[in-house]
């Protein structure tokens, strides 16, 4: 079912979407309009546009796809479900997202994945092509973020702003990097990436390739960094009892 | 003996003459400070590891038991107090923050005990609330100021979603975690009964609790614990904790011990995991962000239920309160810094934050200047020990309060401000089988409703003796408060008159 975005405002065009009878929506001419498919599920929606801040916030199964970039706080706390971007992300891109999986083709803003959670059978999942900015992954208690690089590897650093990881305590940030951020947290211990871990990161950069196109096998061909809370700094030492 | 030996605050003293032996105590005391002597077939004691909670006291059958705060001193001194001097010994000897529990026990000006509640004499008799009906139902959420009318007169004003309260009470949140899941029964269970709201607190929602909804207010924190779009759903209304009095600036933490078993089920987290919600919200740095927060919620949730923000009483105050009035939500929560907690640190506790006396009169005076209080509910929360201090916060301007410490000590609590120890004698802020298991649900709810229904019949007293028979009446009426020493200033921040004026 086609929806004409154009002029719609939020309420409106989610109301729509809501009410479309068939499983596939596909969004023409979306302009900046927020909070599209909040909390949405059963649906596939397809918009063409520029969505804007807070698409797919608490996601819940339904499966999005963007022809163009999107704004800030894609995907706050998504439950299930995915997201695809063909173009750049804004800011806390997959903010606290529990499940799922979003990817992006190209770029995210600051403050990417983070607070992301893991728990029993969901485990989500944020894969940047390009470059993410600083505060990568702050918080990070579960999941996995995979940030690709593509485009930046002859920039001579990580493709990655300031302080990736602060406060991580769970999960695992992979990095297609030649080289580590300079100023890693001490809580986020870094290492070269095992035969397993490439293998878990293989999965997920196939899949990206599967939507944005590309070869994994020649993308993996890269130094590859795991980036993992340490166990040392925990938060435990910080408090004594008054 | 170590050097940095703390002589215990608290001394346990047994009536050797009354206690008969039965170990009671011994079995009572999660701290372990009770043991049997097997060579003197006598009880023994560990002042040490006494918290003072008192269960002992309570549970001994031969009365035998009292706690006594030590004699024991430094020499005295008004700067350099036993606490000042011990505090420099712990973190001399630890080299970590300090941890405390519940509302700050610092000597603050209570403002409440300084404003007195007027009565009606001759004209304008009071009314007699067994008599004749007294309205304290209330309804947070936002009000429109115009009705709008279609062409044959009927009314078209589509209202804004409310939460409907019989009295104007409300329990703050407390999340499954920090509390046990029989004290976040027994919450539910009288707010049913009530016809008022308990609040989850930021650690989701039990699924045994879900049929409570109707009753219930989610909340949402920075770190999103359990926030899914059925537990969005599921309330009947959502709060986005942006601050709280006892701590602002200060994120929550669950120790990983805690989050075990449900704990663990109910915050969507592995067991064993820290719980952290860092004190910002990192996607909120403006009014525009609070407001896009506030807006997904709405869309999630089909603009059905009312949005609460709750924020921490702080210095600028009132200008915050003006721009949380602007982002779309429909309540705000203030948290005076006099509130509670199941665990922070000391000296943000007692040192960071403003009454929420004066914090709600401003927000009030302010939203009233701006034309933009009918736009917002105001709940006020941060130590509301009484009927009174219901009656004078809503007097003050706000449309209902949140009580917290009072309802855990209608629970039992003995205030002994150890809840982050995680060993609560009295069942409340403890995951501990053998002590969940010593609050029973059906017990907490029927204190708890004997409370409110207490405090219901007194506000309806106090509203008869000023002639008021509608709590809608009393909002914002500070003609009926009158301070008692306190400065102009004061007085003008309050918006009150001294007494005798
Ligand atoms: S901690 Fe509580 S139960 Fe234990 S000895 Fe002290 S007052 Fe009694
Ligand atoms: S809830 Fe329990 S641990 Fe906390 S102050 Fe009350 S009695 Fe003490």
């Amino acid at each position: 079912m086609l929806i004409q975005a154009k002029d719609l405002p939020f309420r409106e065009l989610n109301r729509q979407i809501n009410a479309a009878g068939e499983q596939s929506v596909t969004l023409q001419g979306v302009m900046g309009q927020r909070f599209i498919a909040s909390g949405l599920k059963g649906k596939d929606v397809e918009i063409n546009g520029i969505p804007g801040n807070a698409l797919g916030a608490y996601l819940d199964g339904a499966h999005i796809t963007v022809r163009g970039n999107a704004q800030d706080a894609t995907g706050d706390t998504m439950n299930e479900g995915s997201i695809r971007i063909y173009g750049r992300s804004g800011d806390a891109t997959g903010y606290a997202m529990r499940g799922g999986s979003i990817y992006v083709q190209g770029d995210s803003g600051y403050r990417a994945g983070i607070h992301m959670k893991a728990y029993s059978a969901k485990y989500p999942v944020l894969v940047i092509g390009g470059a993410a900015g600083s505060f990568l992954g702050e918080y990070l208690a579960g999941g996995v973020i995979i940030v690709l690089g593509i485009g930046h590897e002859a920039e001579g650093k990580a493709p990655v702003g300031y302080f990736t990881g602060t406060g991580m305590y769970g999960g695992k940030i992979f990095l297609r990097s030649a080289h580590v951020p300079h100023d890693l947290p001490p809580q986020v211990d870094v290492r070269e990436a095992a035969a397993q871990d490439r293998e878990e990161a293989y999965a997920h950069v196939a899949q990206y390739c599967a939507y944005f196109g590309g070869d994994p096998h020649q993308l993996m061909e890269h130094r590859l960094l795991v980036l993992t809370p340490s166990e040392e700094s925990s938060y435990k030492q910080l408090y004594c009892a008054q | 003996m170590p050097k940095d030996y703390i002589y215990p605050e608290f001394e346990i003293v047994r009536n050797e003459g009354r206690c008969t032996v039965c170990r009671r105590c011994e079995e009572q005391c999660a701290n372990r400070a009770h043991a049997f002597d097997a060579a003197t077939s006598r009880m023994t004691a560990e002042d040490a590891r006494c918290v003072d909670c008192h269960r002992c006291v309570a549970m001994c059958p031969a009365h035998a038991l009292k706690i006594v705060q030590s004699s024991h001193t430094f020499r005295p001194g008004a700067n350099w107090t036993r606490d000042a001097i011990t505090d420099i010994h712990r973190q001399a000897g630890s080299g970590g923050a300090l941890l405390t529990s519940m509302g700050t026990p610092k000597d603050y000006p209570v403002y409440w005990d300084k404003l007195l509640i007027n009565a009606s004499q001759v004209t304008n008799p009071s009314i007699d609330p067994l008599r004749e009906p007294m309205e304290t139902k209330v309804f947070l959420g936002q009000k429109h100021t115009h009705i709008q009318r279609d062409e044959s007169g009927r009314i078209c004003t589509e209202l804004h979603p409310q939460i409907t309260l019989a009295t104007p009470i409300l329990f703050s949140a407390m999340s499954y975690g920090s509390l046990s899941y029989n004290a976040h029964e027994s919450l539910a269970r009288a707010a049913q009964e009530l016809g008022i709201c308990y609040n989850s607190g930021e650690g989701g929602l039990h699924e045994d609790l879900y049929h409570y909804g109707p009753n219930t207010i989610v909340q949402v924190a920075s770190g999103r614990f359990g926030v899914h779009p059925g537990y969005l759903k599921a309330g009947a209304a959502i709060e986005i904790k942006m601050g709280q009095g006892a701590k602002p600036g200060i994120g929550g933490h669950l120790p990983a011990e805690k989050v075990m078993g449900d704990v663990s089920r109910t915050r969507m987290i592995p067991q064993g995991t820290e719980a952290i919600s860092p004190a910002p919200h990192h996607d909120i740095y403006s009014i525009e962000d609070l407001r896009q927060l506030v807006y997904t919620l709405k869309e999630a949730t089909d603009y059905k239920k009312p949005i609460i923000v709750k924020i921490a009483a702080v210095h600028n105050i009132s200008a915050i309160a003006s721009g949380v009035a602007r982002s779309g939500a429909d309540i705000i929560a203030i948290d005076g810094f006099r509130g509670g907690t199941g665990a922070a640190p000391a000296r943000i506790r007692d040192n960071v934050g403003i009454p929420i006396e004066l914090a709600l009169a401003s927000v009030d005076a302010r939203l009233r200047e701006e034309g933009i209080r009918g736009s917002i509910s105001i709940i006020a929360g941060g130590s509301i020990r009484n009927s009174a201090d219901v009656v004078r916060a809503i007097a003050l301007g706000a449309d209902a309060v949140y009580i917290a410490t009072g309802a855990l000590l209608a629970m039992g609590c003995h205030l002994c401000r150890s809840c982050h120890l995680g060993r609560c004698n009295w069942g409340i802020a403890t995951q501990l089988p053998e002590l969940v298991s010593r609050l029973d649900p059906e017990e907490g709810k029927r204190r708890l409703v004997n409370l409110i229904t207490a405090w219901t019949y007194e506000i309806k007293e106090m509203m008869g003796g000023m002639g008021i028979n509608s709590i809608e009446a009393l909002k914002g009426n500070r003609l009926m408060l009158r301070g008692i020493g306190l400065t102009q200033k004061e007085l003008d921040i309050l918006g009150v008159l001294h007494a005798g004026e």
